[in-house]
């Protein structure tokens, strides 16, 4: 089965989503995250869906639920690159990617990971 | 280009060959990006129910032209457990799953501009859904 790569850059963890996730590959993909955030303590997480060509309820719930549970643990995560047609997508469908903060690219995602940084840990 | 095509909805996999003939047939259609990932979006929700809920089914896929309308049309149907009461079915936030947020079926039909839905308990469900180019 395919695997998201996830590296850790500086303080922070990023990873880009370029395949298509079927159910357990997102799955598997969470509990990774999850694992990696606990061994290598990063100040942030920075998914890149500016790969992600498209959205489902089923994708939104396995983002937003991700966030949530790394901010459990200590981490905040930011979501960048989303494409104009994903944001178009889950305004209609009423999706809300709850607990997710976003940022337009990977450079302005780490900047505002850095802000939350100096100020303790970042709340939305 | 080939007017109608049917994945076969068994594994979790199939969920993503659908939404890839789709995506595929509604670009050949000239449909604009933002369509194209509705129309992507749309079948992403309806396989994903047959898979999650009646674990097997299947989507069909076809290009309607009528005289001066072009579109396309995808049918989403299984022999699964129906659903109970369609109205509620319909309501945002309505979900008898664990995980996800009962907006598949209303966001589907946000996205498109017709969807059709019968559904019979014990003998299955049909979803079809047309974009109009
Ligand atoms: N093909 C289907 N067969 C049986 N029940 C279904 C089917 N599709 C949807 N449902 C029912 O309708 C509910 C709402 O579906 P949906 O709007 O996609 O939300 P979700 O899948 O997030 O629960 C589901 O929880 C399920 O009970
Ligand atoms: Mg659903």
């Amino acid at each position: 089965m395919e695997r998201v790569p996830i590296l850790k850059m500086g303080d922070t963890l990023i990873l880009t989503i370029q395949v298509e996730l079927h159910d357990e590959t997102a799955l598997r993909l969470q509990e990774d995250i999850l694992e990696k955030i606990f061994e290598t303590k990063p100040q942030g997480l920075v998914i890149d869906v500016s790969a992600v060509g498209v959205v489902d309820s089923f994708f939104g719930r396995m983002l937003s639920d991700t966030a949530i549970m790394a901010r459990t643990m200590g981490v905040e995560t930011v979501l960048v690159g989303i494409q104009p047609e994903i944001a178009i997508i889950l305004q209609e469908m009423g999706l809300e990617l709850k607990g997710v903060h976003t940022a337009l690219n990977l450079e302005k995602g780490m900047a505002l990971l850095q802000g939350m940084g100096e100020v303790g840990n970042g709340e939305d | 280009m080939e007017k109608i095509k049917e994945v076969g909805i068994n594994k979790s996999e199939d969920v993503i060959m659908a939404r890839q003939v789709a995506r595929e047939m509604a670009k050949e259609l000239d449909f604009g990006l933002a369509d194209q990932t509705r129309i992507t979006a749309a079948v992403s929700e309806l396989s994903r129910n047959i898979y999650h809920y009646a674990g097997t089914g299947r989507v069909v896929v076809k290009v309607l032209s009528e005289s001066a309308k072009k579109g396309m049309e995808i049918i989403a149907e299984d022999k699964g457990p129906g659903i109970p009461d369609i109205e509620m079915a319909m309501q945002d936030g309505y979900s008898t799953g664990k995980g996800p947020l009962g907006q598949g079926l209303p966001g589907s039909k946000r996205l498109m501009d017709e969807f059709e839905i019968k559904s019979e308990v014990g003998v299955g469900t049909t979803v079809t859904i047309r974009k109009w180019l």
